[in-house]
């Protein structure tokens, strides 16, 4: 084993991606961790501020549609570099001034929560246009039906609206996801130690930049991939009854 | 069904008779006025059937019933409650409306089936959700509902995988669970190929010989003089004549009916 990777000059590599230090493998591991639980984190509340976004936009008063026309607008026009250093800077300045006003210190922004926040924000405006589509497209005879049997909205939503709509969001979703992970790199500009940081810091430190990037480049292709077979599920059970348009059986 | 039938409160006899009663009802869509005044009643156990010309208001007029439709103005009284509305037309009491809704069951001319859900799933959807029947009995009598529309076997199917009249009838099976006092149709055969209207229109003659109460908007005439007891003519918004099947269909006075009748048959 050792031979082998000695004769194509891997050992290097393998010593430098080794797990236990001095090897930078563990370091990636955790900022693969942090990314991770960001975009996990991120795409939970990007979800629920688009379900709301999605139904106050339809069926809000004209205030809130204008807020969330504003909000949706704003969000998917500003480049997401700019609106990460933005919320971030914004989120903590805020925190500082009201624990100030209380009487308290410099709070120190736990990282996670403030990557959550930021690209929660950010996810949340682009979902509340992919729910909102979905919903549309659901028949409204569906919904009508529900309503003429007595079913309360807030049922409706849950019972049939919802679950017919999982077919149309759920391609967005996915695409959205795969975003999630990728946009936690951009938490690297507030120095946030998640997989990009990690990476770059045991590159500059070991000078073997390509060995590091193509970990870390491997590594996001990993997530990649495992995200596409759990979709590719989740399509399949957001689909039940509809025939496939291949033809064949359920 | 016999027990369901049990818990609901005794009614009180003269008003009990009344299933359904409309008064005056009006219904404008912009400045298009649908409905221009309908007054009908429907007694328990009465199958009255709704004709008219396309756009004359059938739809708009089923649909107030229940208030898929919010009425511009009139007084809806169903099992002789009646039910409270604002100015507007609106209901102003939405859980009057949503337990009223429940004892209306509504078959579309679309079947409007959820299509995510399995037959079975579908029948039960409203019993346990709505109704709070305990699951385990409410799927034993979606399974003896599904059986009596011919639908036995395909409990476990999602609706995409079978024809117009099986969705249909499946449409029919769930409004059964919520045992309805009163049924309404709006055209449930229109969407059917010619061959497959024969076996939803046995399901529902079924109905009506139980006695069941039932509001059927139809093109199907020859149907709605075997199983009606009641018809009513709709034209441009208003009633133009209502009577007996044998009286409407054998000897219609108004002239709009004659041509009409003659124009569909
Ligand atoms: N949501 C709506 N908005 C505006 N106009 C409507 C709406 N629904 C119905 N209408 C109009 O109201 C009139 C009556 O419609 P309705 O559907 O009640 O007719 P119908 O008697 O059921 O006709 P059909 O036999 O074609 O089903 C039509 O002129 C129709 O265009
Ligand atoms: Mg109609």
């Amino acid at each position: 084993m050792t031979g082998l990777l000695d004769s194509l000059g891997l050992a290097q590599s393998a010593e430098l991606l080794s797990l236990s230090p001095p090897g930078w493998g563990g370091n990636l591991l955790r900022g693969l961790s942090h990314s991770l639980q960001i975009a996990f984190g991120a795409y939970a509340l990007g979800l629920v501020i688009g379900l709301f976004g999605a139904y106050g936009k339809l069926y809000g008063g004209k205030v809130t549609r204008d807020l969330l026309a504003i909000y949706t607008t704003v969000i998917r026009a500003v480049p997401e570099l700019v609106l990460i250093l933005i919320l971030y800077y914004v989120g903590s300045d805020i925190i500082n001034k009201i624990s100030a006003a209380m009487g308290g210190g410099r709070v120190e922004v736990n990282g996670v929560a403030a990557g959550i926040w930021v690209l929660g924000v950010v996810q949340g405006a682009y979902a509340t246009e992919i729910l909102r589509g979905a919903i549309q497209a659901v028949p409204p005879g569906q919904i009508e039906a529900a309503k003429s049997f007595g079913m309360p909205a807030f049922m409706t939503m849950r019972r049939v609206t919802i679950p017919a709509m999982m077919s149309f969001a759920v391609p967005g979703l996915a695409n959205l996801w795969l975003i999630a992970t990728k946009d936690t790199a951009l938490l690297a500009v507030v120095g946030f130690n998640e997989l990009t940081l990690e990476t770059r810091q045991a590159a500059s430190s070991t000078r073997a930049y390509f060995t590091f990037f193509l970990a870390a480049g491997f590594l996001y292709l990993v997530v990649t991939l495992c995200s596409g077979g759990v979709f590719a599920r989740i399509e399949k059970w957001a689909r039940r009854g509809q025939p496939s348009l291949k033809g064949g059986s359920r | 069904m016999d027990t369901a039938k049990a818990v609901t409160p005794a009614d009180d006899a003269s008003a009990s008779q009344e299933a359904i009663k409309v008064e005056d009802l009006h219904k404008s869509f912009g400045k298009l006025e649908v409905l221009k005044g309908v007054s009908l009643t429907a007694h328990k156990g009465d199958v009255v059937a709704i004709i008219g010309g396309s756009g004359s208001g059938k739809s708009t007029m089923l649909r107030s019933i229940n208030f898929l439709e919010t009425p511009s103005s009139g007084r809806i009284t169903i099992g002789g409650e009646l039910v409270e509305m604002h100015a507007d037309g609106s209901p102003s009491n939405r859980r009057q409306i949503e337990r009223i809704r429940t004892r209306l069951a509504m078959v579309f001319q679309q079947f409007n089936l959820w299509t995510h859900r399995t037959l079975l799933e579908n029948v039960i959807e409203v019993p346990v959700h709505v109704l709070k029947v305990p699951k385990a009995q409410a799927i034993k009598r979606a399974h003896e509902l599904l059986e009596r529309v011919g639908l036995g076997d395909k409990a476990d199917t999602y609706p995409a995988y079978l024809s117009g009249g099986q969705q249909q009838r499946a449409a029919i099976a769930r409004a059964l669970a919520v045992d309805p006092s009163v049924m309404l149709f709006d055209e449930p055969t229109s969407a059917l190929d010619p061959e497959l209207v024969g076996e939803v229109l046995t399901v529902i003659r079924d109905l009506a010989a139980e006695g069941r109460t039932m509001l059927l908007v139809t093109h199907e005439m020859k149907f709605a003089r075997e199983v009606a007891n009641h018809v009513v003519y709709l034209y441009q918004g208003c009633i133009e004549e209502q009577g007996s099947p044998a009286e409407v269909f054998g000897n219609p006075k108004s002239e709009r009916l004659k041509q009409f009748l003659s124009s569909v048959t």
